[in-house]
């Protein structure tokens, strides 16, 4: 046990110094946040599956060209089926379907990163979630519409 | 109003209303105090604690009570079996007993038995029966284990509260504790003996086997204690009468030394539950600040320090007394 009555306050101080702390805590505000109902700020570099971002030009309408360059560069092939039309009065093509397979993709960024017209860029979907393997097969235009809907 | 204490304070009547009265004050008072419990230690750990059932979480103790009352009532293959039932029934019996004579407002006393203190020290050392009951007849060596720590912890933590409170005891000549918190109508006995206090309150949070004192059901070593074999009501039951002795620890240190329902202003059972509750957030307090000691510690603390500090205290008081 304590050896000396020094020590023995020594000891009886340090109790005291302990509830200080915790009396500290009780009354500083809470540090936890409560999930379902409050979500965290998602850091803007945060990476979820990518999604298609507006022409720069036209707002209305997504700035895939349909090239094709990030089907060839996705190290995983996750990437498929991008096609395109050409709409009367526009220089270029638009995508029509862009198929994401998110079960594979690692976003890595190589296609956010190739992309010549900057149409692609991370979303910040972070709880996504399936019954099928078919949940996660995204059609990143229908995804783009929907999202323009809503806004 | 006249007519109706009239009739409440015939006999069989006032039997029945205070026996009634402490069984709902109990359970009450239970629920509450774990609701307290984890909400204090959430704010304390910066948390918020429960809030999903009711307002403010209040309801989940109602929950969790529903929950162990629809649990299966299981007894293990190779229990005791009288011993076993008996143990969760003695536990609680004890509890009800003490507060016969807890003087909650000068008339709201149950009965103003003129050895009050007494009966409480009595019957608080039967749980200690009751968790050795619990402990052999589970016939499990956690339980076992828990059992004995308890059974060395409270004999050894029974003196020096008693030789706490008896300067008190001492100064007042009485054992009523309705005359005890009567005399401590101009100055509270914390200020005359500040040391019994202490040593009081250390005592009874190691009564109660509560954290820093709680190796009798020291989670992280021996499970669950001398309740591991216990589940359902049975398990509530040892649960409650934990929560209530905590209460009736505060409550007499309350009484003894902070004036009891004496206070300016406010009714006095208000006064009373707030002294009580004040002293139930410290206990809950330590629970949440201080480590488990070490079992030869926990004795040593007993034996070494606090017996012959209250017995130093005992001495100079009657000394001081004579005088």
């Amino acid at each position: 046990m304590t050896n000396s009555p020094r020590e023995f306050i020594k000891g009886a101080g340090s109790l005291i110094a302990g509830l200080g702390v915790t009396i500290k805590a009780f009354f500083q505000p809470v540090v936890t946040s409560q999930y379902p109902r409050q979500l965290l700020k998602i850091s803007p570099r945060f990476r979820g599956h990518t999604k298609l971002v507006a022409d720069s030009d036209n707002p209305d309408k997504n700035g895939c060209i349909a090239c094709g360059i990030c089907v060839k560069n996705c190290p995983s092939s996750s990437i498929k089926n991008v096609e395109g039309e050409k709409r009367q009065g526009e220089k270029r093509k638009t995508a029509t379907t862009y198929m994401l397979d998110f079960t594979t993709c690692s976003q890595c960024g190589i296609c956010v990163e190739i992309c010549p017209y900057n149409a692609l860029a991370f979303s910040a979907d972070f709880n996504s979630a399936g019954y099928k393997r078919k949940d996660f097969y995204f059609d990143l235009v229908r995804e783009f519409e929907k999202r323009k809907k809503a806004s | 109003m006249n007519q109706l204490i009239n009739i409440i304070s015939r006999e069989p009547i006032r039997t029945i209303v205070g026996l009634v009265g402490v069984l709902i004050f109990v359970v009450v008072n239970a629920l509450l105090l774990t609701w307290a419990e984890r909400k204090v230690a959430g704010r304390m750990q910066r948390r918020i604690g429960p809030k999903e059932v009711g307002p403010f979480g209040l309801i989940q103790p109602i929950a969790d009570a529903l929950k162990l009352l629809g649990k299966e009532i299981l007894t293990p293959r190779q229990v005791e079996k009288p011993l076993y039932y008996l143990a969760p029934v003695i536990v609680f019996i004890p509890v009800l007993v003490s507060f016969v004579v807890i003087p909650f407002d000068a008339s709201l006393q149950v009965r103003d038995i003129n050895v009050g203190i007494l009966v409480i020290l009595a019957f608080s050392s039967l749980s200690v029966l009751s968790i050795l009951f619990a402990g052999w007849g589970s016939n499990n060596k956690y339980a076992l284990i828990g059992s004995i720590r308890s059974v060395a912890q409270n004999v050894a933590y029974e003196i020096p509260m008693l030789l706490s409170l008896l300067p008190v005891i001492m100064m007042t000549s009485s054992l009523s504790l309705k005359d005890i918190v009567e005399a401590q109508k101009n100055s509270w006995f914390v200020f005359w003996q500040p040391l019994a206090f202490l040593i009081y309150f250390i005592a009874g949070v190691a009564e109660t086997n509560r954290t820093p004192f709680d190796l009798p059901e020291a989670e992280s070593e021996l499970v669950g204690g001398y309740h591991t074999e216990y589940s359902g009501m049975r398990f509530a039951l040892f649960f409650l009468a934990e929560y209530t002795n905590i209460f009736i620890v505060s409550a007499i240190a309350a009484t003894f030394f902070l004036g009891g329902y004496e206070g300016p202003f406010l009714p006095g059972i208000v006064w009373f539950l707030i002294k009580s509750y004040l002293l139930v957030f410290v206990i809950i307090w330590l629970r949440w600040t201080f480590p488990r000691v070490r079992f030869d510690q926990l004795l040593n603390f007993s034996w070494k320090v606090l017996i012959p500090l209250t017995l130093i205290n005992l001495l100079v008081t009657g000394g001081l007394l004579k005088i």
